[in-house]
């Protein structure tokens, strides 16, 4: 069912690289009369790919009537919606809209709080990650995730990514060096910081160091790889380079990426998912939604008439 | 005015006057301590002059200026003193030494008395080892009771034989305090092993047999080392010297009785520092004598700095993992913030009550257990069961745990949540977490809460003198007998000491200068100990500096 994966993600050409100037329609030109419906110039992100269609995709997650609730207020309002194996699927949709704790939901992040209440399932390779008797650590060693801040460790640039390594046991500085090099290597930042791996990771630029908890991330080898806005926090240089290694590591992991930015959903993802005040409004392929959204909610937020 | 008020200037004298307010107290505070106290050490040129009192016949006084005062002439004549003369008249402390031939130490007298003031260059004092200095003119130097040595040539003669006596001594102390002390520790503890014996009723013949062969090695042993001794001392107490004191009598000093001989007014500018340092030195290293008015405070030293470190070995991990139960795992509910408004209030209580605590449920509940299980063939004599360091430490950790408890919640507290998420998502546990990041970043914290809490401890004196401090320990805590360690010993300590030679001395004038060394010395100990856990401290923030910059 799936295409062979190649082992060299940079070998799927330079149709998939982004191009982010060009992609941004800006207001005026609606108001000089153009014909344009919708907020994103798609012909201008270069994207070669076929229309995606879930029907032909291996699911990895299936998320079936979840509703969560913070003590009584109500944040997530029964979604449902699968997620395909080694495809990168975006959630948009304005702030407070559920995005993140839904994010959250799939390595039970939310657990840490209190106050939540989860009803409904999540399904992982067709388990449900809420049974009581699923290891949480264990769950979030398959499902790994990076936050919208980088958060290195305050160790140096090795110890951050043999973190995971170490918890599982594993000390042996052979295995654990190649681990190190085999992530910083992924996260497409072994060059740069290959001659001070035992400096501490504190002295990384802010790409650096998102770059740094991806390979941290990645050097568990999880099946699911959550992106919480990884490139917010983060200047344009670094934003266009983690969005480079997004689409490199989509060959290996299956990645759900939250962001509040539209053209970044466009240039990086496969499927697109629109969700407003804790419901899923739309879901498809990134091309279908962004091109001829069926939901007029979802037509109205792409080009801008939300506040 | 009005808007000089408005411009906030005000605000800024006053808050830059309670500054200086501060730094003035401490810098004055501390330079009064060190002025009296390293003063002491400086060796005095020895004045003798002619004293008649009211013209009355004319006497020789020789002694050390120890100090000098102006007072007025009414108070004097108020005091029955007849004296005629200004207004104001100086008088000053002398110590003239000899208290076996004169009564006391020290003499006031006024200035106004002292004629034909000299500083003799041959002028002789001595630190004796009973009776406090002696002050007067060397004489001649005796063996066996036989003059050896007179007149100029005595000085240098004294010197070689005072040498010998000192190595004679140092071998005898060596004897007896380690020698002796080793066979005496390992005698009690036959003694104990044999109770034990009866207490257990082992039949078994052979035990008392084996312990009683032991015990015939170890009196053989003592006995050498008696007989050792006897030799020494008949060697020690070979030379004497004869001496002129100040009325024109003789007296006669053994040497053996001699610390130290010095002509301080012969002294130049390098010998008097050379003789500053090693009084320091001695200071430092020696042990009391006389009483605690004389020689050092190193007991005192060693006692307090074991107590500390004791101190903080104990309230460390006990605080840290009390301040995780309470930040990490409690429900922060009613329960927890009464647990930790009492953890705070417990930090308020006067420390003799802790002290109270410790005699009664540390000394005499705990220790009296300790003892009925663990040490019954001493009993009826206590072995943990009387004061002593473990509940001294054990007390003061109990006094600094509120301090390590609150500092280290602040602590944790303050380390980002999106560290212990970045920890969660790669399969960490919640103890993985703390363990392998949270805790560790939270260490700064941690030694900050430990440096109050030494600085708490090295200054309590109060509870200490209920449960281990006393006046004069008769051996350290750690020593060269197995185990090493002996928790179970009383100490010696700083503060108290300054109490006891401040308060409890019969020897006031004697004493004053060492209440004002000893606070100094403990100031300074206070101090590096801070230091030291201040550096580590710095250490540990550049090592996790994320906090700052998160």
């Amino acid at each position: 069912m799936l295409p062979p994966v190649s082992p060299l993600p940079l070998g799927e050409g330079p149709g998939v690289r982004a191009n982010p100037p060009s992609t941004i329609i800006t207001e005026y030109m609606t108001q000089n009369g153009t014909t344009l419906t919708h907020g994103i110039d798609f012909a201008s992100l270069g994207r070669s790919e076929p229309i995606l269609s879930l029907d032909n995709e291996d699911l990895c997650v299936e998320v079936k009537n979840l509703n969560l609730y913070y003590d009584n207020k109500q944040a997530l309002r029964n979604i449902n919606m699968q997620i395909p194996r080694r495809r990168v699927t975006a959630y948009i949709g304005p702030s407070g809209c559920g995005k993140s704790t839904l994010l959250r939901c799939f390595n039970r992040m939310n657990d840490l709080v209190d106050s939540v209440q989860i009803k409904g399932q999540i399904l992982l390779d067709g388990n449900d990650i809420f049974d009581p008797a699923v290891n949480v650590a264990e769950l979030r060693r398959r499902v790994g995730m990076v936050f919208q801040k980088p958060n290195p460790f305050p160790k140096s640039v090795y110890e951050n990514v043999a973190y995971g390594f170490r918890l599982q046991g594993i000390n042996s500085r052979r295995i654990l060096d190649e681990v190190v090099e085999k992530s910083l290597k992924g996260a497409a930042l072994w060059d740069e910081v290959k001659d001070r791996l035992h400096d501490n990771a504190l002295g990384l630029s802010g790409g650096q160091q998102q770059r740094l908890v991806i390979a941290r991330a990645i050097a568990i080898e999880p099946e699911v790889l959550l992106l919480d806005e990884p490139a917010s926090a983060l200047d344009p240089i670094s934003t266009l380079k983690i969005e480079e290694l997004i689409n490199e590591l989509k060959a290996e992991y299956t990645i759900v990426i939250v962001t509040h930015n539209m053209q970044q959903a466009a240039r990086v993802s496969d499927y697109t998912a629109f969700m407003y005040l804790g419901e899923l409004i739309e879901f498809g392929d990134t091309a279908t939604l962004f091109t001829n959204p069926t939901k007029k909610q979802t037509e109205d937020y792409i080009t801008g008439r939300y506040g | 005015m009005n808007n000089w008020w408005k411009s906030g200037d005000p605000w800024i004298w006053l808050t830059a006057a309670s500054v200086t307010v501060s730094i003035v107290t401490v810098a004055g505070l501390l330079s009064l301590i060190a002025w009296h106290g390293l003063a002491h050490f400086w060796p005095a040129a020895i004045l003798e002059a002619d004293y008649s009192e009211n013209g009355s016949n004319k006497q020789v006084v020789i002694g050390e200026i120890r100090d000098q005062e102006s007072i007025p002439l009414s108070q004097l004549q108020a005091a029955g003193v007849k004296v005629k003369g200004e207004q104001q008249m100086t008088r000053i402390l002398l110590k003239t030494g000899n208290r076996d031939l004169f009564g006391a130490d020290f003499r006031w007298v006024l200035q106004l008395d002292l004629q034909n003031q000299r500083y003799p260059p041959e002028l002789m004092a001595i630190e004796r080892r009973e009776w406090g200095n002696f002050y007067g003119y060397l004489q001649a130097i005796k063996e066996h009771g036989q003059v050896v040595s007179e007149g100029a040539g005595a000085w240098p003669e004294l010197q070689q034989r005072l040498d010998r006596v000192l190595q004679l001594h140092q071998q005898i102390r060596t004897i007896e305090k380690f020698k002796i002390g080793k066979l005496n520790y390992e005698l009690e503890k036959l003694r104990l092993k044999q109770r034990r014996l009866e207490l257990n009723h082992d039949t078994d013949p052979a035990k008392p047999v084996a312990l009683a062969a032991q015990k015939v090695i170890l009196q053989a042993q003592f006995e050498t080392l008696n007989q050792q001794l006897t030799t020494l001392y008949e060697a020690i107490q070979r030379d004497s010297i004869s001496a002129n004191v100040m009325d024109g009598r003789v007296v006669n000093i053994p040497l053996s009785n001699i610390v130290k001989v010095y002509r301080p007014n012969s002294f130049s500018f390098l010998d008097k520092a050379r003789f500053y340092m090693a009084k320091i030195w001695e200071f430092l290293s020696e042990e009391p004598r006389e009483a605690n008015t004389e020689g050092g405070i190193f007991p005192a030293l060693f006692g307090t700095v074991i107590m500390v470190l004791i101190m903080s070995i104990m309230v460390t991990p006990i605080g840290v993992i009390a301040a995780v139960y309470l930040h990490e795992y409690a429900k922060q509910g009613i329960l927890t913030r009464t647990i930790r408004i009492a953890v705070n209030n417990l930090a308020g209580v006067p420390s003799i009550v802790y002290g109270v605590f410790g005699l009664g449920f540390f000394v005499y509940f705990i220790g009296g257990n300790v003892d009925q299980w663990f040490f019954p063939e001493a009993l009826p004599s206590p072995t943990f069961g009387t004061p002593g360091m473990l509940w001294a430490s054990m007390t003061l950790a109990l006094l600094t745990l509120p301090v390590v408890i609150v500092s280290t919640e602040e602590g944790l507290a303050r380390i980002p949540s999106s560290i212990r998420e970045g920890s969660l998502a790669l399969g960490a546990t919640k103890a993985e977490t703390l363990w392998r990041t949270v805790i560790p970043m939270a260490s700064p914290a941690i030694m900050t809460g430990l440096i109050l809490a030494v600085a708490r401890a090295a200054g309590e004196v109060a509870p200490l003198m209920l449960v281990g401090v006393v006046k004069l320990a008769p051996a350290l805590v750690v020593d060269n007998n197995l185990p090493f360690l002996h928790l179970d010993r009383k100490f010696m300590h700083l503060g108290f000491h300054i109490y006891d030679v401040g308060f409890q001395s019969p020897n006031v004038e004697a004493a004053r200068p060492l209440v004002y060394a000893t606070a100094f010395l403990l100031v300074a100990v206070i101090i590096v100990l801070n230091l030291t856990a201040i550096w580590f401290r710095n250490h540990l923030r550049e090592k996790y500096k994320a906090l700052e910059t998160a």
